[in-house]
This record gives C-alpha cells, sequence and structure tokens, in this order.
C-alpha cells in the first residue's frame, strides 16, 4: 500500500480557483503541439499523466501546467528510445548556450 | 470484451487498495458504497495504456452515484446531494 499521491488531491482543502484567461506563450503552444504528435503516435493522455503523476511533490508545485507536459513528454521519448539521456543532456547545453547569447 | 457485470440501480462498492501505476479512481472514493447511475460504453484500460500497453480487451465504465454525506464526513449541505464519479469495472465490486 502507498499514501494518497500528491497529485490525487480531490477533497483537500485548497486555494481560491484563480479563473482569469491567459494567452499561452508560443514555447507553450509547441509543448501542446507535441503532446498532439506524440498522441499520433499512440502516446495517450494516460501514459502523459503517468509521467506528470511521478515528479516529486516540490516540483509538481513549483512547475507550470506546461512545464509538467514538457517533462511528461521528454520521459515518454526516453522510456521509448526516441532519444537517449545524453542526447538530451547535450541539447540543454546548447540551448542554454545559444539563450546565454 | 468483458461484460457489463453491473445495471443501473445496484449498489456497489469501489475497491478500497492503493496500488503503484497510474489509477484513474480518485483517492478519496476508494472503500465508498454508491448506485450504479448508468453504464458509460467500454474503453481501453487507462491503466494499462499508461504503461504503454494496448489497454485491450475494453473495459467497462461506469456512472457511479454517491451520496455526498457518506463521502465526506462532515458535509453539511443536503442530505440528498449526491457526487458522480467515473469508475472501470474492475474497480467495483457488488455490495
Amino acid at each position: 500500500m502507498i499514501p494518497r499521491s500528491h497529485h490525487d488531491m480531490g477533497g483537500l482543502p485548497a486555494g481560491k480557483v484563480e479563473r482569469t484567461e491567459h494567452d499561452h506563450a508560443e514555447w507553450e503552444r509547441r509543448v501542446d503541439a507535441l503532446a498532439v504528435l506524440m498522441g499520433a503516435r499512440k502516446v495517450t493522455v494516460d501514459e502523459r499523466r503517468k509521467n506528470i503523476e511521478a515528479l516529486p511533490p516540490e516540483d509538481y508545485e513549483r512547475m507550470s501546467y506546461y512545464e509538467r507536459w514538457i517533462v511528461s513528454l521528454a520521459q515518454s521519448l526516453l522510456q521509448r528510445g526516441v532519444v537517449t539521456t545524453e542526447e538530451l543532456a547535450r541539447k540543454m547545453i546548447e540551448v542554454e548556450r545559444r539563450a546565454a547569447g | 470484451m468483458p461484460q457489463a457485470r453491473f445495471k443501473p440501480g445496484e449498489k456497489v462498492k469501489v475497491m478500497q487498495a492503493y496500488p503503484l501505476g497510474h489509477v484513474r479512481t480518485p483517492y478519496y472514493i476508494r472503500g465508498c458504497v454508491g448506485e450504479i447511475e448508468r453504464l458509460c460504453g467500454s474503453f481501453p484500460n487507462p491503466e494499462e495504456l499508461a504503461q504503454m500497453r494496448d489497454g485491450l480487451p475494453p473495459q467497462p465504465l461506469y456512472r457511479v452515484r454517491f451520496r455526498q454525506q457518506e463521502v465526506w464526513p462532515d458535509y453539511r449541505g443536503s442530505a440528498s446531494d449526491v457526487l458522480e464519479v467515473e469508475i472501470f469495472q474492475h474497480w467495483l465490486e457488488k455490495a
């Protein structure tokens, strides 16, 4: 038996629900598109949820909605052998350097 | 395809289990007794889909109606208030 998983928070006390609409950033739209494309290759919403639910509670709380999604999609790409951890690591360093200018 | 074992109006108890994996049955409803409201259809098992398997054969999915006062011990609303949760057949047993 395991205790209640962090994500399974139905019924727990919670703060006010924020109902304001907001535009999505370009990167968030890209994450959404990636999820749709991976869905066409049988990465289901259930697989996406499994990877999100595996996040440590502090990361789950810290990350925004689409940050959780991109972590989940990256996990699926690793688990399915589409990319290796090394490839992901090298690409992240490359992108960080590019962003630093 | 597994037969739908329950009919609308039948009393069912949600399995009180806390397994690993991706589970669609909310924590708060496990162990509660409710009543079948309707059969929603049969769908690939999300617990299996999450693990990159096909989830077949499709599993019957029910909408189950619970009395709010039975789900939440400190519920202060009307005794007639209900909560409906969609639950797959393998999480249900006859109550």
